[in-house]
């Protein structure tokens, strides 16, 4: 049982629970793409990533707060949302990591072994409580980083998109690019400021703060083939298991690849997430059209979470 | 049960995470769905203030269906003991048990004894003055039978009188549908969580109960747990891994704070403080509070060494060892009767130190009320919290019943250290003792604990040196001569001599290396002997951090810190092995009997002597330890047996019974006794309570509430309020309805409530939510109100503080208050501000006419 | 088909220099972003610590740079936390630099309306010389029977959960001498 968790000493990285158990287990088909700008660095790393496997998520937040004081990123006290237990309501320029939460009664088939139900009477359908942890894909196709005009937004080594700082000149065209509403500027300076999958800690080999906070592994953090490989052996576990509404999201590249994903027990509008992503600049030649598009998911995609939130 | 260990363990909760990914079944039994429930495979309801109803029906159905672990039960429990004739049951005396008198609402425990002898309570008959009464004092402690059995069993459990056959009885009546009537959960769901929790115990598989202070906060809070060490010891899951009742506690040592107590009823080692007596000495201290059989007979050493630590060479045997420099109890001097010292003029003087009870505490009125007629208050903590900005803006000035030049409380604010300013331990909730060492100094005026306590000890020593006052003596002859850290600017005292002299040290000032050399002769010395051996070898071991992965493969990781007693991971363990010493099975093994070797041997330190053979019987005239047999793991109790019905040591009872909180909109079903008949009150102007089922003024308060916490915050709120990161997490006090409350009430979700009880009435903004559900108890529906207490008028974020709808009535074993359950009105807005929110708790109180006492 | 078509010139330096014609990669890094390193790695030391929150007791780690607390995580070594955190411990940095902290004593007299300011050395003296006179007037030898009674109930204490096995320690020590037994702390809650 002790050597079922491989470390590497110092580096904060514990590895994921064998619980997950996918040995033997063969996915080609979702191998994850070395996007463009990473494959133009000297030396040749791994794309690395985030797995989010909300089944285990309990809603703690530590994803957030640990975010925040790695990255020195602002507090912002507001008043209570009422929207179940999120106050952060979405990802923005001072939230990285946001955590939502999903009150939702519906008829769920006695699934148990996905541990996630209460009893209800038979006219109202079970009721379930979802939380999951929401953060910037570092797509593989990134329209943010397509539309930016000073070349603050770059692909790191890693794979990953970062805005920096120190060029960001506030114009905000990458903010309507995102499909997913994650770029955002902040009021006190007006830059665009977003999750870096913590770049720093990742050039010391450290793991983001908070993949390395999170209580139940819910947020592992690795070499994206790795995590693809380990996120369809749960998936497998669900499925077999009973679980048949449990689905990948962002793990297929031939649909839209993302450098961080979801394991989903529901359709991802639920969770605030569009559909069906689109690479708005592979499409639209017109920003202003990319523009209405993208915010138009993102209007589409908070008021599903909430259709089916706090009655 | 009684515990949401995904929002308030959460790290802890990974394991449990684990686990079910493993193919454990988590259950949670709770009234509330938390993101505990969230995470589980099945969440049970149930209402407030019923666990023991719902734990008794699976004492129940485990003896209905035979599913208790037959050979656990007959060699390492006390259920075949034959128990005294004159016992009577709750089942012949309508929900009392034989002994109790009306007028001093206590119990004369002597008839609950085995037959035969009698024995002590476990952690030495703490005597309870003037509670149990003085049959207890006298008890000719733990006089067993031969080969170091109780005088009579039945193996065959079958004797009417026998533990198991009362068991049976007093429990007969705990069935599903009662269990549904009582609780409101839903008999096949109750029925889902007792068969689990069966299939899954016995030789191969063993279930654990976790729990909080969900189950401590009740006038039965003890029996409670009682309850559920009844179901684990049936199903055999006491001291074998994966087993066990475990609580998980709230704060970073307050399992250090139990041990090393800042509780006025014990000391160091859980040595009982002594009890004023005609003419004590420590001989008949010791004859009182003890076992000859057990761990507890070596009492009289532990004591000595204590005394020792203290006294140093003042204490020698020609004065008892300064037995009498100790303080002498004579009742209940827990806090709650001091605050109302404080309220009455006797208690003056006021130290908080890293609490914060005019928001964490119940009635937070009446504690304010105590705080605001002191002569002096000392409040140390890292902000100024509300426990020290109370006379200025609590909501008695608001209010108007209380202004700030009218009172003569003085207030010193000290700042504190934090823990990554000083270095120390902390014992967790395993009972690890875990060392943090300094990273930076502490700035301006803040300062640690441990310096403040030695220069305030210092100074008074100073200031007393010439005074020949025989009660100063035990000040001036304190051995406090502590060593000051050599780089200290401002003269720290060394923790990790403090460390030394809790560890202990024998006649050549070597550390102890564990408790069994501790004597009684003077020549150990040992500040607490459960501690013993944290500083073997003159290494601080608490300070050890091994790595996990570097500890040889043994999962239980000994080298981490290190726990109390010796290291020991599991207690009891001895029951991880069968009575010949074997293990259970392979799937669970964890120590067992080596024959070749002739010892214990396997992951963790055996929880008995190591070469003690399994079939070691005791001779005639053995004490201590060598008084257990071989075959018995409960080595804190007299016979060695874990103890299903209690014969000594609790005052409400041998057996855990259901009671309604003493708040409460239903009657007991099951009896004609309301509530716990011991409970203790406080029938007080400032401490009116609501009035209880069967009153007409209950309808007053339909509803039921409870009180909890949230992962974003911390308590009362002194250490996260103060803190951006998790104040915008959770930034305003809020309640939580089902949407059929909020309908009856008219309550809006994101709006404002008024709840209100015969305290006070406080504001809240709603969460209309499907976690919360409506109960269906005795054909009614209830409703439950949920209510976070960690606001306060201070900090980052402010509001209202739930504690103060509290009223104050209290477990009579521990006095732990009933903060779980009670009753209370709730309507749409906001509060009224001012006098206004004073008339409007008058007008309810007049129309319940709110009481005190209560049935 | 992207907007840096258009306005390519900002970043044509490093453009220049590799491959990455479109400045999607290191082309458009700048020099800060290059040469980034975590904050941690400058710390003048690591202390290993515990959580001061819950009972859990997470491991910590502190990073020290020029004598301040530069970040706080969890430590991978300890087999109970095994690195992690829950948000509260993930804020223990924010915690102890609160700007809510307090690093003056404060002192309020009997019926003042505001703080004054006090020594910390003062403070001390005055809360001895309040602890010896409340005990003096309060002092009871023995009941009206003659038992022993040794004992002070006119000042109480109430803490020590979030405190120092050391800490409670001396507490419980220096309050017994004094005859002091109200000493209470949260496990009454």
């Amino acid at each position: 049982m002790s050597d079922s968790h491989p470390i590497i000493p110092g580096s904060g990285i514990t590895g994921a629970s064998d619980a997950y158990n996918i040995e033997g287990r063969e996915t080609p088909e979702t191998r994850p793409l070395i996007p463009l700008g990473q494959r133009y660095y000297a030396e040749e790393k791994p794309r690395m990533g985030f797995f989010t496997d909300t089944t285990v998520c309990i809603g703690c937040k530590a994803c957030e707060v640990a975010c925040k004081e790695w990255n020195n990123v602002p507090d912002v006290i507001g008043e209570l949302t009422g929207q179940s237990y999120d106050n952060t309501s979405s990802l923005g320029a001072n939230t990285w990591r946001h955590v939502a939460f999903i009150e939702q009664r519906k008829p769920i088939k006695m699934q148990q072994e996905a541990g996630l139900m209460t009893p209800g009477s038979e006219e109202d359908g079970e009721f379930r409580w979802l939380m999951s942890s929401d953060v910037c894909k570092h797509c593989t196709e990134a329209p943010c980083l397509d539309v930016c005009p000073t070349g603050s937004l770059f692909r790191t080594e890693f794979g990953t998109v970062v805005v920096q700082e120190d060029i960001c000149n506030g114009c905000g065209y990458c903010v309507p690019a995102c499909p997913f509403g994650v770029l955002d500027r902040r009021q006190e300076d007006g830059r665009v400021w977003k999750c870096t999958l913590c770049y720093d800690r990742q050039k010391d080999g450290l793991e983001p703060a908070c993949a390395q906070a999170c209580p139940t592994d819910s947020i592992q953090f690795g070499p994206l083939d790795e995590l693809r490989e380990k996120a369809n052996g749960r998936l497998e576990m669900l499925h077999e298991a009973g679980v048949d509404d449990a689905r990948l999201y962002g793990a297929n590249e031939e649909e839209y690849g993302m450098g961080a994903f979801f394991l989903l027990l529901d359709d991802p509008e639920v969770y605030g997430l569009p559909p069906d992503p689109e690479v708005v600049t592979r499409k639209f030649k017109s920003l202003w059209g990319a523009a209405a598009v993208a915010a138009g998911a993102l209007v589409a995609g908070v008021a599903a979470a909430f259709a089916g939130g706090a009655r | 049960m009684g515990s949401n260990m995904a929002e308030n363990h959460p790290v802890g909760f990974q394991w449990v995470v684990e686990a079910r990914l493993r193919g454990a079944k988590i259950i949670h039994v709770d009234p509330r769905f938390t993101r505990t429930s969230a995470m589980s495979n099945l969440h049970v309801p149930l209402r407030a203030g019923t666990d023991i109803a719902f734990l008794g029906g699976i004492v129940n159905y485990i003896l209905e269906n035979d599913r208790y672990f037959r050979d656990y039960v007959v060699h390492y429990t006390n259920a075949p003991v034959i128990v005294s004739e004159e016992y009577a049951d709750t089942e012949d005396l309508d929900g009392l048990f034989s002994g109790y008198d009306p007028e001093s609402r206590s119990y004369d425990a002597s008839t609950w004894q085995y037959v035969g002898t009698t024995v002590s309570g476990a952690a030495g008959q703490r005597e309870m003055g003037g509670i149990t009464g003085e049959q207890a004092h006298y008890a000719q402690a733990g006089e067993l039978g031969h080969g170091g059995e109780p005088p009579e069993m039945d193996r065959t459990l079958e004797h009417p009188r026998c533990v198991f056959q009362i068991l049976k009885k007093h429990y007969s009546r705990y069935t599903p549908e009662m269990v549904e009537e009582i609780c409101g959960t839903p008999k096949e769901l109750f029925l889902q969580v007792a068969e689990a929790l069966c299939e899954n115990s016995g030789r191969e598989k063993t279930s654990a109960f976790c729990y909080a202070v969900g189950w401590t906060q009740h006038t039965v809070g003890v029996q409670y747990i009682r309850t559920a060490a009844i179901i684990q010891l049936l199903l055999g899951n006491i001291g074998r891994p994966g087993g066990g009742i475990l609580a998980l506690r709230g704060h970073a040592s307050i399992q250090g704070s139990t041990d090393i107590p800042t509780l006025y009823n014990i000391l160091p080692g859980y040595l009982p403080m002594p009890h004023a007596h005609q003419h004590q000495n420590l001989e008949m201290y010791v004859e009182r509070n003890s076992a000859k059989s057990g761990y507890w007979g070596n009492m009289k050493a532990y004591m000595v060494s204590l005394l020792k630590a203290y006294w140093g060479g003042a204490a020698t045997a020609e004065n008892d060892f300064c037995f009498d420099y100790l303080p002498r109890l004579t009742g209940d001097h827990s806090i709650y009767p001091a605050l109302m010292g404080m309220i009455d003029g006797w208690c003056k003087g006021f130290f908080v130190m890293g609490e914060n009870p005019a928001v964490g505490a119940a009635n937070g009125k009446l504690q304010r009320l105590a705080l605001a007629n002191l002569d002096w208050l000392i409040v140390r903590d890292f902000s100024e919290i509300e426990s020290a900005s109370f006379w200025y803006d609590s909501p008695e000035i608001e209010t108007g019943e209380l202004k700030t030049e009218e009172i003569g409380t003085e207030v010193f604010f000290m700042p504190a250290a934090a823990h990554t300013e000083k270095n120390g331990s902390f014992t967790n909730t395993q009972r690890l003792l875990q060392w943090h060492f300094r990273a930076v100094e502490p700035q301006g005026d803040c300062r640690s604990e441990l310096w403040f306590m030695y220069h305030l000890g210092r100074k008074v020593r100073e200031k007393l040196a010439n005074s020949t006052d025989p009660k100063d003596r035990a000040i001036l002859d304190l051995n406090w001569d502590y060593p000051i850290e050599e780089e200290s600017e401002f003269e720290e005292p060394d923790a990790e001599a403090v460390l030394r002299e809790i560890g202990g040290w024998d006649e050549n000032n070597e550390p102890l290396p564990s408790y069994l050399p501790i004597k009684a002769d003077g020549s150990t010395t040992c500040g607490c002997w459960i501690y013993a051996g944290v500083y073997a070898d003159e290494v601080n071991q608490a300070a050890r951090k091994k790595p996990y992965w570097e500890q040889g493969g043994n999962w239980v990781a000994p080298e981490w810190a290190w726990a109390w007693p010796m290291n020991r991971r599991i207690i009891y363990n001895r029951a991880s092995a069968d009575p010949e010493g074997r293990p259970w099975s392979e799937r669970k093994k964890y120590i067992w009997w080596d024959e070749e070797q002739g010892q214990w041997t396997g992951y963790d330190v055996p929880d008995i002597s190591p070469t003690k053979r399994p079939d070691y019987e005791p001779e005639a005239g053995a004490v201590a330890e060598d008084a257990i047999r071989g075959d018995k793991p409960f080595i804190m109790q007299a016979d060695g047996r874990g103890w299903i019905f209690v014969p000594a040591g609790l005052t409400d009872g041998p057996l855990p019974t259901h009671y309604e909180p003493h708040e409460s909109p239903f009657e007991n079903a099951l009896y004609g006794q309301q509530s716990n008949p011991v409970r203790e009150v406080y029938p007080r102007p400032e401490n009116p309570y609501n009035p209880s089922d069967g009153d007409p003024g209950a309808r007053v308060f339909p509803y039921v509430f409870t009180t909890y916490r949230l992962t974003e915050h911390h308590t009362a709120g002194g250490m996260t309020r103060t803190v951006g990161h998790l104040s915008e997490l959770q930034p305003e006090m809020f309640c939580e309805v089902s949407p059929e409350l909020a309908k009856e009430r008219g309550l809006e979700n994101d709006g404002w409530a008024t709840i209100i009880t015969s305290r006070t009435a406080i504001e809240a903004r709603v969460l209309v939510t499907d976690r919360v559900v409506p109960m269906k108890v005795q054909g009614r529906v209830v409703h439950q109100v949920g209510l976070p207490y960690h606001w306060g008028s201070k900090g980052i974020v402010t509001g209202d503080s739930a504690n103060d709808l509290l009223g104050l009535t209290l477990d009579p074993n521990v006095h732990i208050g009933e903060y779980k359950a009670a009753t209370c009105d709730i309507r749409p807005g906001r509060r009224p501000r001012g006098p206004a929110l004073v008339r409007l708790v008058e007008d309810y109180r007049r129309r319940a006419e709110s009481h005190n006492g209560g049935g | 088909m992207s907007i840096r078509d258009f306005i390519p010139e900002w970043s044509v330096p490093r453009q220049i220099k590799g491959a990455d014609r479109w400045a999607l990669g290191p082309a458009a890094q700048s020099r800060h972003q290059a040469q980034l390193t975590p904050r941690t790695k400058k710390a003048d030391r690591v202390v290993k610590s515990v959580c001061p929150y819950c009972a859990v007791g997470c491991g910590q780690r502190i990073f020290v740079e020029n004598e301040k607390i530069t970040q706080i995580e969890g430590d991978p070594a300890s087999p109970i936390s095994r690195g992690r955190l829950c948000p509260k411990g993930s804020a223990t940095r924010s915690l102890v630099q609160s700007p809510m902290r307090e690093y003056k004593v404060k002192y309020r007299r009997p019926y003042g309306t505001e703080w004054e300011e006090l020594s910390l050395d003062e403070a001390m003296d005055m809360i001895a010389d309040r602890v010896i006179k409340t005990r003096e007037e309060t002092w009871e030898d023995e009941d009206e029977e003659g038992c022993h009674l040794h004992r002070t109930l006119g000042f109480a204490h109430l803490g020590g959960a979030t405190l120092d096995n050391e800490e409670n320690y001396l507490i419980k020590k220096f309050f017994t001498a004094m005859g002091a037994i109200q000493i209470e702390n949260q496990a009454r809650i």
